[in-house]
C-alpha cells in the first residue's frame, strides 16, 4: 500500500517520515527552480503563488499550448543542490512542506526542514514522461517572463511518485549518509588502482 | 540532385534525427541499462530502475522526449574534406535544431550570455555547438548528436596536474568528481576522461569519449586496462541509480588521449546521465544516410 501525502500537507504528515521512505503525492505541486528562489530570497520579490502546505518541484518542464491553457509534455526533476543556498529561507518564508527534486541537498536545507517541519524527496531523474503522466492538469502559470523552464507552473497531480525521502524532519540526510560511505570505500580502491597505473617511470 | 535540394534533404534528415534521439536511447545504452537493472540487488535501487524503464516505455508510446532537459544541442562532426555541403552545415544544423525544437517539442535551453535571455528556439551564439574534424579523401559526413542535460553537465571538471602527480593523480581526480558531483548527476553515468597536455584539449577529449559505444575499449592496452580498473573501482563504490546506492555505479568508463607536454598532465571529466541521448549518423554525398546508434530506424 503506497503512502500518499495530500495537500495541504500538515507538519504531522511529514514528521513520521524517515529517509529512504517512499511516498506519493496528491494535490498541488508547483515548479520552482533557480530563478524563483533567486527572485524571492535575493531580490525580495513576492512569490505569485501561495505555497503554505503545498509541494514544490525543482523542475523546468516542456509544456505545449492546449487551447487557452497548457499541457505538460515532459516534467522531471532538476539538480536540487543548485537551490541549496536559498532553500532554508525559502521554506521559512513560504511554509512549503514537500520539496521534490533530484539528488541530495546540504546542511542548510536539513536545518530548514528540521526547523519548519518539511521534507526533501527525490523523484527519479530523467523520468519525465512518467512524471508527466501523473500530472492531471496545469492550473496556471506565473512568471512566464522567465521562459519555459524557469516559470512557476502550478500543477495538480495524482499519485505523483515514487518520491524517496532524502531529508527528513529529524536532521537526517540520505545523500550525506551515502556520500560518507562512498568516500570511505573510495580511499582503498583508489590506492589499489594507483599501484597499477605508474606509467611515468 | 541540385544543391538546394541537397540542403533541404540534409536539413530534413537532421531535424528528424534530432527529434528522434530526444525520445529514444541508443541501442548500446538500452542494452547496458537492462544489464545493470537485472544485476541490481538493492530494493530502493530496483524501484528507481523500474521507474526508468516505465518512463522509456511511455516516452516511446506517447512520442515524447524521455527527459524534460533536452540540453543545449551539440554536434560533433567528422566531415569528409570532399563532402559537398561543407559551407552549408552551420545553416543546416541551426535550422534542424529550430525545427526539432518545435516538432518534438524540445525544451528551450539556449540562454544568451550577458543578455541572460532564453532565445526560445535552442539556437544562439555558437549554439548548437559544432565541433569539426576534417577527414581527408572522404565525401560523406559523420555526425554525433548529443543532448546533455544540465544535471550531467554540472560535474564537468578539469585540472592540469604536474607530472609528479602522475596517472595516479588522474585516477584520484576522477574518483573525487564521481563521489561528489557525480552522485547528483543521474547515475548510472557514462564517464568520459580526457588526458592531454592542456585543459581545453583534455576537456574536448573527455566529451568525445562519451560518443564511443559502450563495450568498446581504448586501442592502447594500457588505456583499456585503466578504463577497466576505474570502471570496476567505481562500481565497487556502489553509487547505484540516482545515487541512492546500489550494486553498480556506472554504465562505462572511456578514456581519450592526446600527447602531452613534458611539464603537464591535464585531465578532464565529462559525464553522460543514464538517459544518454546521443545519436550517430552518417550521411553520404548523395544524401543517403545510415543511423549507426539506433539500428533499423528510418526517419
Amino acid at each position: 500500500m503506497n503512502k500518499i501525502l495530500k495537500t495541504p500537507i500538515q507538519s504531522e504528515d511529514v514528521e513520521n517520515l524517515k529517509i529512504g521512505d517512499i511516498v506519493f503525492l496528491d494535490g498541488y505541486l508547483v515548479t520552482c527552480r533557480d530563478m524563483a528562489h533567486r527572485r524571492l530570497i535575493d531580490m525580495g520579490m513576492e512569490l505569485p503563488v501561495e505555497l503554505e502546505g503545498l509541494a514544490i518541484l525543482h523542475a523546468g518542464p516542456i509544456v505545449a499550448k492546449d487551447g487557452d491553457g497548457w499541457k505538460i509534455v515532459s516534467i522531471g526533476p532538476t539538480t536540487s543542490m543548485r537551490m541549496e543556498v536559498h532553500e532554508k529561507e525559502f521554506i521559512r518564508q513560504t511554509g512549503v512542506k514537500l520539496v521534490v527534486g533530484k539528488g541530495g541537498m546540504g546542511p542548510e536545507t536539513v536545518a530548514g526542514c528540521a526547523a519548519h517541519k518539511a521534507v526533501h524527496a527525490v523523484f527519479p531523474g530523467g523520468c519525465a514522461v512518467l512524471a508527466a503522466s501523473r500530472v492531471e492538469k496545469i492550473e496556471r502559470v506565473e512568471w512566464l517572463d522567465l521562459g519555459m523552464p524557469e516559470a512557476l507552473w502550478v500543477t495538480k497531480v495524482k499519485n505523483f511518485g515514487p518520491l524517496i525521502i532524502s531529508i527528513d524532519t529529524h536532521g537526517n540526510n540520505l545523500f550525506d549518509r551515502n556520500k560518507a560511505i562512498y568516500n570511505e570505500r573510495k580511499g582503498p580502491i583508489v590506492e589499489k588502482i594507483c599501484e597499477q597505473v605508474k606509467f611515468i617511470k | 540532385m541540385q544543391r538546394d535540394d541537397m540542403v533541404t534533404a540534409m536539413t530534413d534528415i537532421m531535424a528528424n534525427f534530432t527529434n528522434y534521439l530526444g525520445k529514444h536511447l541508443p541501442d548500446d545504452i538500452m542494452a547496458k541499462l537492462g544489464q545493470l537493472r537485472s544485476a541490481e540487488e538493492k530494493p530502493l535501487a530496483k524501484v528507481v530502475y523500474d521507474s526508468m524503464f516505465e518512463n522509456l516505455a511511455q516516452a516511446d508510446a506517447l512520442d515524447r522526449p524521455c527527459c524534460q532537459d533536452t540540453g543545449v544541442i551539440q554536434f560533433f562532426i567528422k566531415a569528409g574534406a570532399d563532402f559537398p555541403l561543407l559551407s552549408d552545415v552551420r545553416e543546416i544544423l541551426d535550422e534542424a535544431v529550430r525545427r526539432a525544437t518545435r516538432a518534438a517539442p524540445l525544451r528551450h535551453n539556449a540562454v544568451e550570455i550577458f543578455e541572460e535571455k532564453n532565445t526560445g528556439n535552442n539556437t544562439g551564439e555558437r549554439i548548437p555547438w559544432i565541433d569539426w574534424e576534417i577527414v581527408p579523401n572522404d565525401s560523406g559526413i559523420h555526425l554525433d548528436v548529443y543532448m546533455a542535460g544540465g544535471g550531467c553537465s554540472l560535474p564537468g571538471q578539469g585540472k592540469t596536474l604536474m607530472p609528479a602527480a602522475g596517472y595516479e593523480g588522474v585516477v584520484q581526480f576522477v574518483f573525487d568528481v564521481m563521489t561528489s558531483y557525480g552522485v547528483n548527476a543521474c547515475p548510472p553515468l557514462l564517464v568520459g576522461i580526457g588526458i592531454g597536455g592542456s585543459i581545453e584539449v583534455a576537456a574536448n577529449l573527455s566529451k568525445k569519449a562519451l560518443f564511443r559505444p559502450i563495450g568498446s575499449r581504448h586501442p592502447d592496452p594500457r588505456g583499456a586496462e585503466m578504463e577497466r580498473l576505474i570502471e570496476d573501482g567505481l562500481n565497487e563504490i556502489g553509487i547505484g541509480p540516482q545515487g541512492v546506492s546500489g550494486t553498480d555505479s556506472v554504465m562505462g568508463v572511456h578514456i581519450e588521449k592526446a600527447a602531452r607536454h613534458p611539464s603537464t598532465i591535464s585531465v578532464a571529466v565529462s559525464v553522460g546521465c543514464w538517459a544518454h541521448r546521443r545519436g550517430a549518423i552518417r550521411i553520404n554525398a548523395d544524401m543517403s544516410y545510415e543511423i549507426l546508434s539506433h539500428k533499423g530506424v528510418t526517419l
